[in-house]
């Protein structure tokens, strides 16, 4: 009896320990980007534009360049994966091969390496649609990498975590309700526009918000797709390249005339970008603990 | 067999089976007009996959076959022909769980009235009211009317989904054991309605219960493992059955 108290009092022990390194580190990593980079977010950091090779100044355009790119890439990755989620789970045959390929593909998806996607989004975006535009039309303003195909590569990365968090929504809807307006003489459309989605909204919303905030973090899928190290200017159209904070952390660590001496916006950009992923995440939370509640 | 009207459902040698395995054999049976016909039977006997065939929502399920007929009205329901949305509207359904959506209590009488065509708000106002009556919940939820449904209690959910169902004014109500999520008063209440109900629809109600399939029906229907054993009125079938299984059933010798 004794042994198997002691056994008991280790595991209870080890379990505690672990949970308290993994608060302790996240605590600690955060506490040093504040100490170290805290005293540099300004409001002038985060509304001006980088200076002298990006070794002063703000930050602005990686703001607005992830902005943009978050919003596009919403925009285009939300309703497609919201349309596939709808289909999965109220029209779909559960057992259908076509029903379980998709949900082959969207699992294998979501272990893709992003890099992976960076170069999807090469080759099919800006080689294959973009030229291929630029060909039909004799412009030539597709067939480059810009801030719309990489929202649209990040689309494409983020659609797994929509289609999920928007099925896991829809899943949750009792059977009870869509039953009662069929049997009221709805049709499935209708069923599904003014009793499923509604009832839904909140895991819909939940899963848009972790996409953006997955998509927003993201650097490695974009470095070839538009992302550029320096811009004059705000990008005025969606074919035009784009600043982001990731790849501008990236830019400041790695391409910096002086990389020591820009350790201090280094950690001001990555709080902002730690910042803004958490600003999505909490949101997520929010909405989702509100929308329960009504 | 009782015959004193023309029937408004028929089913000939209809059965159901659910991928390979058969949950209905050859059910051959008239349910006449505006009577309360009650299916009683062991779980899982049948009952209500009968029930649920006759406005097709077995149809939601995947891997769902049916054979032989069901008509109602001198129409096949399940001919190619047919459409389900409109046969919906045609046959009310009320379930075991009373699920009102979630929304007021106004928006769950309107919901089947809004989805072929904008009715005018004075129509809708008098529809609501009359079908709150019908269902007799008027009198308690006339001054919330805009409230959540889900504020209501079990009881007044059930005669909710009962109006919401009446509201599109159906031809037949089918009901899957209403009763059987709540209390003895509600459970009266409920009944009580169903005799008033009976004078405007034909109704079909699946029980567990079989003191009120006695209580309220005209015809009762006995299930057995995916077969109709008897099916007569009420009275008969409870009291002098023809066959052996529904009088150990009734006796309470099994099930």
């Amino acid at each position: 009896m004794i042994s198997k108290r002691i056994i008991g009092f280790f595991a209870v022990a080890v379990a505690l320990t672990a949970a308290v390194a993994v608060l302790g580190v996240i605590l600690g990593m955060l506490a040093d980007f504040v100490a170290r980079g805290g005293p540099n977010v300004t409001w002038s950091f985060l509304t001006e534009f980088p200076r002298n090779s990006n070794m002063e100044g703000g930050i602005f355009p990686a703001l607005a360049g992830t902005t943009f790119l978050v919003l596009l890439m919403t925009l285009m990755g939300v309703p497609i994966g919201t349309a596939t989620a709808i289909f999965l789970t109220e029209f779909a045959r559960q057992d259908s091969w076509f029903a379980r390929s998709v949900r082959f593909a969207v699992n294998t998806l979501a272990g893709v390496p992003s890099i992976v996607f960076g170069l999807f989004g090469v080759g099919f975006f800006v080689q294959f649609v973009g030229t291929g535009i630029d060909g039909a039309t004799g412009a030539s303003a597709f067939g480059d990498g810009s801030l719309l195909w990489a929202s649209a590569t990040l689309a494409v990365l983020t659609l797994p975590v929509v289609i999920v968090s928007v099925e896991e929504a829809l899943r949750a809807v009792p059977r009870e309700l869509r039953e009662a307006s069929l049997a009221l003489g709805a049709t499935r459309w209708q069923t599904i526009t003014r009793v499923v989605i509604p009832n839904a909204v909140s895991g819909i919303l939940t899963g848009s918000i972790l996409a953006v905030g997955r998509g927003a973090g993201e650097v490695a899928a974009i470095l070839f797709v538009g992302v550029t190290y320096s811009a004059e200017v705000l990008p005025e159209a969606v074919t035009e390249k784009f600043m982001h904070l990731g790849y501008h952390l990236y830019v400041l660590a790695t391409q910096s005339p002086d990389v020591e001496a820009t350790l201090p916006l280094q950690y001001a950009t990555t709080i902002v970008l730690l910042g803004l992923t958490f600003l999505l995440n909490f949101s997520a939370i929010f909405l989702r603990s509100r929308l329960r509640q009504r | 067999m009782a015959k004193e009207h023309a029937p408004k459902i028929h089913a000939s040698n209809f059965s159901v089976y659910y991928g390979a395995k058969q949950a209905l054999h050859n059910v051959t049976l008239d349910i006449p007009e505006r009577k309360v016909t009650a299916f009683i039977g062991p779980s899982g006997c049948g009952k209500s996959t009968f029930l649920r065939s006759i406005n097709r929502m077995n149809d939601l399920i995947d891997g769902v076959r049916v054979e032989g007929n069901v008509i109602v009205d001198n129409m096949d329901v399940y001919d190619k022909s047919v459409d389900v949305a409109t046969l919906r509207r045609k046959i009310g359904m009320v379930f075991q769980k009373s699920i009102p959506f979630p929304k007021s209590i106004y928006e769950n009488i309107t919901y089947g009235l809004t989805l072929l065509d904008k009715p005018s708000k004075t129509d809708l106002d008098e529809i609501v009211e009359n079908s709150l009556r019908r269902s007799a919940l008027w009198e308690e939820v006339k001054d919330r009317l805009q409230n959540s449904a889900l504020g209501l209690s079990g009881g007044q959910q059930q005669r909710l989904c009962i109006a919401r169902a009446v509201a599109i004014n159906p031809e037949i109500l089918l009901m899957d054991e209403p009763c059987s999520a709540l209390d003895p008063i509600s459970t009266g209440k409920v009944e009580e309605l169903i005799t008033e109900l009976k004078d405007t629809y034909t109704i079909v109600l699946v029980t567990h219960n079989m003191q009120q399939a006695a209580r309220v029906s005209d015809l009762t229907g006995f299930f057995l493992m995916g077969h109709l054993i008897e099916f007569d009125r009420t009275r008969t079938l409870f009291t002098s059955p023809a066959q052996k299984e529904t009088e150990d059933y009734i006796t309470g010798r099994f099930g």
